[in-house]
């Protein structure tokens, strides 16, 4: 017993730092917000002493439900505009000469480099009611004076794919650049159109980069907080506004403990699933070749 | 082959998307109306407003500060996690997988106000300490996720090599894998700096006092009042960059 525990002694040292740091500062906190979820809350803004259920219901609540279906189609629809723009991005990258992808690549990844902030900030200053984009629409007749063009749900959506883009865009090149591309001739010389060998033999071969494309523009605009808060207004508030509104103007921790919680199981179950698939798909690879 | 032209179209479009509104914003931090509805004529204005604002330059400060030491701390964390996950295939380090992977996908918010209860349950104070304790939980998972990419095509050989020749385990992991790690663990700190002086949402929930780190000021500025002085910012932070990603490249070139 002693003798094994000394073989793992290397082991431990080296993975008790970041164990130790992780269970303290992510695993413990995680698990607080679980907990008060199943608590009530005292007059104070506090926590009171009892376990309860009834926070639960709370859920069903109109104006959640109406901020929960939000949040969802806005993060879908999201990730679908991302797909669409980034698939044919991520395939005209893999053809192009070195020197132009380079260029491109760069070009898709330095706005990375500007303050998140900064990004949100410029697309209110581009919407603005006496802005550049509503005094063109004036000028051809679309809009007019009562046009608003910020604080609609439209607008979080608009700069959600503002942000996510890139994220989808590079996974899908990385993929895209290990395909190989004579397979697209192949399958024209035997009879398919350009459109059904880019749908029947491309998408299928880059596959795993729009699976991680989905993972990364998804997760995080379910958790999406400061674009609506910035650029969203009342109509198009997402659940991370209503989480830091109950935590900070209501003082209710176990309603936003509730709506965190949920928000944790949402952001977990793709990626348990993703996991899941995959570990499936390399079990069934090892019987194929065992 | 015949080939449509529709991607070719998207990308550029992307691109454009990608500047329109940093052009704007730029073209409009000259400009002296607001929110550039008018041309109100020429000025450098904002710009001297900007570097005379002394809150920005202490919240620049403090930005700084906090990415420096917690990319230095989660440099080391998370350059330890992924030697531990390459090297050992026990139960225990498939906890310790779990452990790295869940950082990632856990939203901002969420981290940000499960730190702020644990903080504020445990009676710390709320400040650069904290901010600096929250900084280095989200930046261990990203290093460590890059040093193990490029653990892949390490070959462990090497290590048994150096035990043979009398070095003891840690000796030859101390001196043979890390300078060969270098690469992986610089871009795994880069990254942590980046993510680091970017943070917003984070940062937000667990900061006090005094301890405003240039994105908190940011929202400030966004939030209550002076927008033309951000277009000033924009305009600096995109000079800035590109001339540091074209000096790179010609430091690059040349070699």
């Amino acid at each position: 017993m002693i003798n094994r525990l000394k073989q793992r002694i290397p082991e431990l040292l080296i993975s008790l730092p970041t164990m130790a740091w992780l269970t303290a500062l992510f695993v413990i906190p995680t698990a607080i917000i679980i907990i008060i979820a199943f608590k009530t809350g005292d007059p104070y803004g506090g926590i009171g002493k009892e376990w309860t259920l009834e926070n639960f219901p709370e859920l069903l609540n109109p104006v959640y439900r109406a901020i929960i279906v939000r949040t969802v189609v806005l993060s879908i629809l999201t990730t679908v505009i991302c797909l669409m723009l980034g698939v044919p991005a991520g395939y005209c990258l893999a053809r192009s000469e070195k020197r132009t992808r380079d260029m491109l690549l760069l070009l898709i990844i330095v706005p990375f480099w500007i303050n998140f902030l900064i990004r949100i900030f410029a697309w209110k200053v581009v919407l603005h009611p006496e802005g550049f984009v509503k005094n063109f629409l004036l000028l051809i007749g679309i809009a007019d004076e009562n046009t608003l063009l910020l604080y609609r749900p439209g607008t979080v959506l608009l700069v959600m794919v503002y942000t996510y883009i890139p994220f989808a865009v590079l996974p899908i090149y990385a993929a895209a650049e290990r395909f190989d591309f004579s397979l697209l001739d192949a399958a024209q010389d035997l009879g398919a159109g350009w459109f059904s060998s880019f749908t029947r033999v491309f998408l299928p071969g880059i596959r795993q980069g729009i699976v991680t494309a989905i993972l990364v523009v998804f997760i995080p605009a379910l958790g999406s907080y400061v674009i609506p808060d910035i650029v969203g207004g009342p109509g198009g508030e997402m659940i991370g506004n209503k989480i830091a509104q109950k935590t900070f103007i209501d003082r209710n921790l176990p309603q936003a403990s509730v709506l965190s919680s949920m928000l944790i199981f949402a952001v977990m179950a793709p990626m348990m699933l993703s996991l899941f698939m995959r570990r499936k798909k390399n079990h069934e690879r090892g019987m194929m070749i065992g | 082959m015949r080939r449509s032209r529709f991607p070719l179209y998207t990308v550029m479009g992307l691109v454009l998307f990608l500047y329109i509104p940093l052009v704007i914003v730029m073209a409009n931090s000259f400009n002296l109306s607001r929110y550039g509805g008018q041309w109100g004529g020429f000025t450098l204005k904002w710009y001297s407003k900007l570097f005379s604002d002394r809150t920005i330059w202490y919240a620049f400060r403090n930005s700084l500060i906090i990415a420096f030491s917690s990319t230095a701390t989660s440099m080391v964390l998370g350059t330890t996690a992924a030697i531990a996950l390459y090297r050992f295939k026990t139960r225990f380090q498939n906890l310790h997988r779990l452990f790295i992977h869940l950082p990632l996908v856990m939203p901002d918010i969420l981290v940000g106000i499960s730190l702020l209860l644990f903080f504020v349950a445990l009676k710390v104070k709320l400040g650069l300490f904290t901010i600096f304790l929250a900084h280095v939980t989200f930046c261990i998972s990203y290093v460590a996720m890059v040093v193990l990419g490029r653990l892949q095509d390490f070959n462990y050989a090497v290590i048994e090599a150096a035990m043979d020749l009398g070095a003891s385990w840690f000796t030859a992991v101390r001196r043979v894998m890390i300078p060969m790690l270098a690469p992986g663990i610089m871009a795994g700190g880069l990254l942590a700096f980046t993510l680091s002086i970017d943070d917003f949402v984070i940062t937000f929930f667990v900061s006090g006092p005094g301890s405003a780190t240039l994105p908190l000021y940011i929202y400030s500025m966004i939030r209550h009042g002076s927008p033309m002085v951000i277009n000033a910012l924009t305009g600096i932070f995109l000079v800035f960059t590109f001339s540091v990603v074209i000096l790179s490249k010609k430091l690059l070139e040349e070699k």
